[in-house]
């Protein structure tokens, strides 16, 4: 079961930086298990373009297309099991602690 | 067929329904994944025994047969969809085991325990959470639920079917935590069950599945005898739920603690309660809020209340749980241990951080500690400034004789 791993900012991190586990660590573990197919950080949001067509015609905007406080800075593709493999993946992650994560699972057309 | 035949039929559906129910539903969705045809197949088998059984009589072994019923739905939906034979052929399974006397039993048991930890997986929303458990392990009609929870039947249905869907496409998985994670989860499992108690209420006050809750409890009590905090929990529900038949008055007036007939509390429930709360080592939240309960239980009269250890025990649960409401029963608690004026500072303590403000249950505590020490006038308008702030009848009246008792 593959799960995108949205990596985000949130404005209340937990504080207790000490705790933090470390991000290389995480990346090394998870892909020697197989659980971590790719990953990446990404641009600051300042660097995102919005792409839209209306009526056949191109709509461009600058930045991202949500205006939150949360924002999307880097994703993991994981293979998990089971959403709660995908959840202990998702707890050792450096960004858990500083920010959050969202699990989003592939859609299975299958079922 | 008499109506007689009839009615003994129902009740032996019913009854066979309470325990085999759940295992049902359980092992149907172990093996095919869907809940709604899991739950579709066990509803059919127990209107197929509201059917048949008044005619045939009550076969020897009810469960086996509701077994075999439900499972033979399943297997037709499924050779009508091709599934694999992989699953047609564990269904088979399943109609051997369920068609001897003796199941495998402990295969059964982890089927209950695996649902149980789904409906309660910490990714589903809270209200899910509880309605599922409701709907797929206690077999509650989507009707009555939506009624207790204040939503539209459809709008339950909707929720329920978010839920299952999201076990779906999440892949929230249908299995028991082991070690450390069985730990970790379990509290999640036992809040659920303590908002079925709690929670849900009927119109009338009465915790619409209370009944529910407890023998569910007692379930995953003996599903996970070495967890004490479920011992505890079980503790606390049948210390709060002796209480029961005492609770109102003939004008279904809420009869408060100190003047109900104690002779109409369940005895059998508070010596179960209290033997299970004997020898916990390490107790946890639910063992000190069951102590609590049991400190009420067992006193012979509301003034030979041991307020003294009642106050102890909210001095632990205020350390391990502390929140709000929790400050102000330890107010309470040491208002009738150590006096009002010792009662009032807690209370002041409680209340500095803003989160009892307005709220009726702090209000009326004030209002019991003033009149307690004398200041009648000001103790009857806190009463009625608590009753104006209270949604429910029975409780609101109980508020206003207060304030006119002075």
């Amino acid at each position: 079961m593959k799960y995108m791993m949205f990596v985000c900012t949130d404005p209340e991190p937990d504080s207790d930086h000490a705790n933090h586990p470390d991000v290389e660590v995480w990346v090394t573990e998870n892909d020697a298990a197989g659980r971590r197919l790719q990953g990446a950080q990404l641009a600051p949001a300042s660097a995102a373009t919005t792409v839209r067509v209306r009526n056949g015609q191109l709509l461009l905007s600058d930045g991202p297309f949500a205006e939150v406080k949360e924002m999307i800075v880097g994703f993991d593709l994981l293979e998990c099991a089971d959403l709660d493999e995908a959840i202990e993946v998702a707890r050792a992650h450096p960004m858990a602690w500083a920010g959050r994560i969202e699990l989003r699972p592939f859609a299975d057309f299958e079922q | 067929m008499t109506d007689p035949d009839r009615a003994a039929a129902a009740d032996a559906v019913a009854a066979t329904a309470v325990d085999a129910y759940p295992k049902i539903v359980a092992a149907l969705i172990r093996i095919t994944g869907d809940w709604t045809l899991a739950e579709d197949s066990a509803q059919e088998a127990l209107l197929r025994a509201l059917d048949r059984w008044p005619a045939d009589g009550v076969p020897a072994n009810p469960a086996g047969w509701l077994m075999t019923v439900a499972r033979n739905r399943v297997l037709d939906v499924l050779r009508r969809a091709s599934v694999e034979r992989r699953k047609l052929r564990e269904l088979a399974v399943l109609a051997v085991t369920a068609a001897t006397a003796e199941p495998a039993w402990e295969e059964v048991t982890d089927d209950r325990l695996r649902l149980i930890f789904t409906c309660c997986h910490p990714a589903l929303p809270i209200e899910a959470r509880v309605a599922l458990t409701l709907r797929t392990i206690c077999a509650v009609p989507t009707a009555d639920i939506a009624r207790v929870f204040l939503v539209t039947e459809s709008t339950m249905t909707r929720r329920l079917t978010r839920a299952k869907a999201k076990i779906a496409a999440a892949r929230i998985p249908y299995r028991v935590p082991q070690g450390p994670a069985l730990t970790e989860r379990l509290p999640g499992v036992l809040a659920v069950l303590y908002l079925l108690f709690t929670q849900g209420y009927d119109a009338d006050g009465e915790p619409a599945f209370a009944d529910e809750a407890i023998r569910l409890t007692r379930l995953l009590v003996r599903l996970v005898p070495e967890q004490p905090e479920a011992s505890a929990l079980l503790a606390l529900l049948l210390l709060q739920h002796s209480r029961h038949a005492a609770r109102r008055d003939d004008n279904d007036d809420l009869v408060p603690l100190d003047r109900q007939d104690r002779s109409r509390w369940d005895r059998d429930a508070i010596a179960e309660g209290v033997r299970l709360l004997a020898g916990s080592p390490q107790p946890g939240p639910y063992a000190w809020q069951a102590r609590i309960a049991a400190c009420h239980a067992t006193a012979p009269s509301a003034e030979e209340t041991d307020w003294r250890r009642i106050a102890d025990c909210y001095d632990q649960l205020a350390r391990l749980q502390p929140s709000p409401v929790v400050a102000l029963n330890r107010a309470v608690a040491y208002g009738y241990a150590y006096g009002p004026a010792v009662g009032l500072t807690r209370l002041a303590e409680a209340s500095s951080g803003g989160a009892l403000d307005g709220y009726p249950l702090a209000l009326a505590v004030e209002a019991d500690l003033l009149a307690r020490q004398g200041n009648g006038e000001r103790a009857a308008e806190l009463f009625r400034a608590a009753a104006a702030r209270t949604p429910g009848d029975a409780e609101r009246r109980a508020l206003l004789d207060r304030a006119a008792a002075r």
